[in-house]
């Protein structure tokens, strides 16, 4: 019984493919969205990682008149374009993207709380 | 002023009990470690046989290898619903509520009808888990005690029971930390208490929520669902390793990404 013990674990690895497969967890490219606590109940919000190819500001210009919110495109030194906008927008910008096909649902990170 | 805290936080933990799996009551819901991908489950409940198959009973185990490979998911479905509904009558008993039966005479006994797949089973699961219970498939459930939180004037939140939960999860504090503060968007630090505590004000069940995304990605096999794993460093990349099934698999580094300058203005530099 012993035996058995010793050699099952180690004869067979159900997940050797599994692992290969997967070990480039975190190169996908994501969109990143955020929020940020403002002072008092006020709040922003951030896009990020929305491919180059796309005019920021036109997509600002439609975020911002959907919400009724105003926002900002700010450049990062490493991050490059950053949308921002006031107020918790998260699920408001990541259904608009979506639906504006500009990004995959499964690419659109949620972040915060 | 701390009065009002300190109700708040008093309210708000009802809510959570979800959280707490210590309590043997109404949870099982939304416990952290429940699985929604049911094929990964039964992946991992064949695993979990290979294991088991060479319990003592070896005469028995090519037949029992085979019953519990189809049923097992199936009687976790049922425990479910079958706790749910009669939870209030025997929340004192609760692990061994389908063990009763045990030593006491079964359904079968003194008629020559056949006996009912469930009954066999159930059966089955009552003498290992006499005999066995590590391998009756009762997972150990991990308990993520809700967290704990005051607020610290107006504009800081101090999250108490934060090492608390570093360690029901052994992970470092400092990987926790990073995780938490990344998704909160805010900076904070550990104080001399090792209580975290965070710029901005949070509600308990805002860490509650990051934690329970930070258990799924840090914590938690995705194999066999079990959260004793080890997160190490291997060459730039974080591994998580499971203990249990020897599964592993890499995970994303914890990045804070863009962080909006917010407060006064000119203020810095
Ligand atoms: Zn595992």
């Amino acid at each position: 019984m012993s035996e058995l013990e010793t050699q099952v674990p180690s004869t067979f690895d159900p997940f050797a493919d599994a692992n290969a497969e997967d070990s480039g967890a975190g190169t996908k490219e994501y969109v990143h969205v955020r929020v940020q606590q403002r002072n008092g109940r006020k709040s922003l919000t951030t896009v990020q990682g929305l491919k180059k190819e796309y005019s920021y500001n036109k997509i600002l210009k439609d975020l911002k008149k959907e919400f009724c919110c105003n926002g900002t495109v700010v450049q990062d030194p490493e991050l490059g374009q950053v949308i921002q906008l006031q107020g918790d927008q998260r699920k408001n910008v990541s259904s608009f993207l979506v639906q504006a096909g500009i990004v995959k649902k499964e690419n659109i990170k949620l972040h915060g709380f | 002023m701390a009065d009002e805290n300190q109700n708040d936080v008093k309210e708000e933990v009802p809510e959570i009990a979800t959280f707490d799996r210590t309590k043997k009551k109404k949870k099982k819901k939304v416990v952290i470690s429940e699985s929604t991908n049911n094929s990964v489950d039964k992946l991992a409940e064949k695993t979990e046989n290979l294991a088991v198959s060479d319990g003592p009973e070896t005469a028995f185990s090519g037949l029992k290898k085979k019953k519990k490979k189809t049923v097992e998911s199936s009687i976790l479905k049922e425990e479910n619903g079958e706790t749910r509904e009669d939870l209030d009558e025997r929340t004192g008993e609760n692990e061994e509520g389908e063990g009763i039966v045990l030593g006491a005479s079964y359904p079968w006994e003194g008629s020559d009808r056949d006996y009912h797949y469930e009954e066999l089973l159930g059966r089955v699961f009552n003498i290992l888990r006499e005999k066995n219970p590590e391998l009756a498939g009762d997972r150990r459930r991990t308990v993520m005690r809700p967290p704990q939180v005051l607020r610290e004037g107006t504009k800081k939140t101090v999250f108490v029971n934060f090492m608390d939960l570093c360690k029901t999860m052994h992970r470092q504090p400092d990987h926790v930390m990073a995780f938490l503060l990344a998704e909160l968007g805010t900076s904070g630090s550990l104080d001399g208490q090792q209580r975290l505590v965070v710029k901005g004000r949070f509600a308990p069940k805002n860490f509650e929520g990051i934690l329970r995304r930070y258990v799924n990605e840090y914590v938690i096999c995705i194999g066999c669902k079990s959260p004793d794993t080890i997160l190490s460093k291997e060459n730039r990349l974080f591994f998580l390793r499971c203990e249990k099934c020897g599964s592993g698999r890499s995970v994303a580094p914890i990045k804070a990404g863009f962080v909006a300058r917010v407060g006064r203005r000119n203020a810095g530099s």
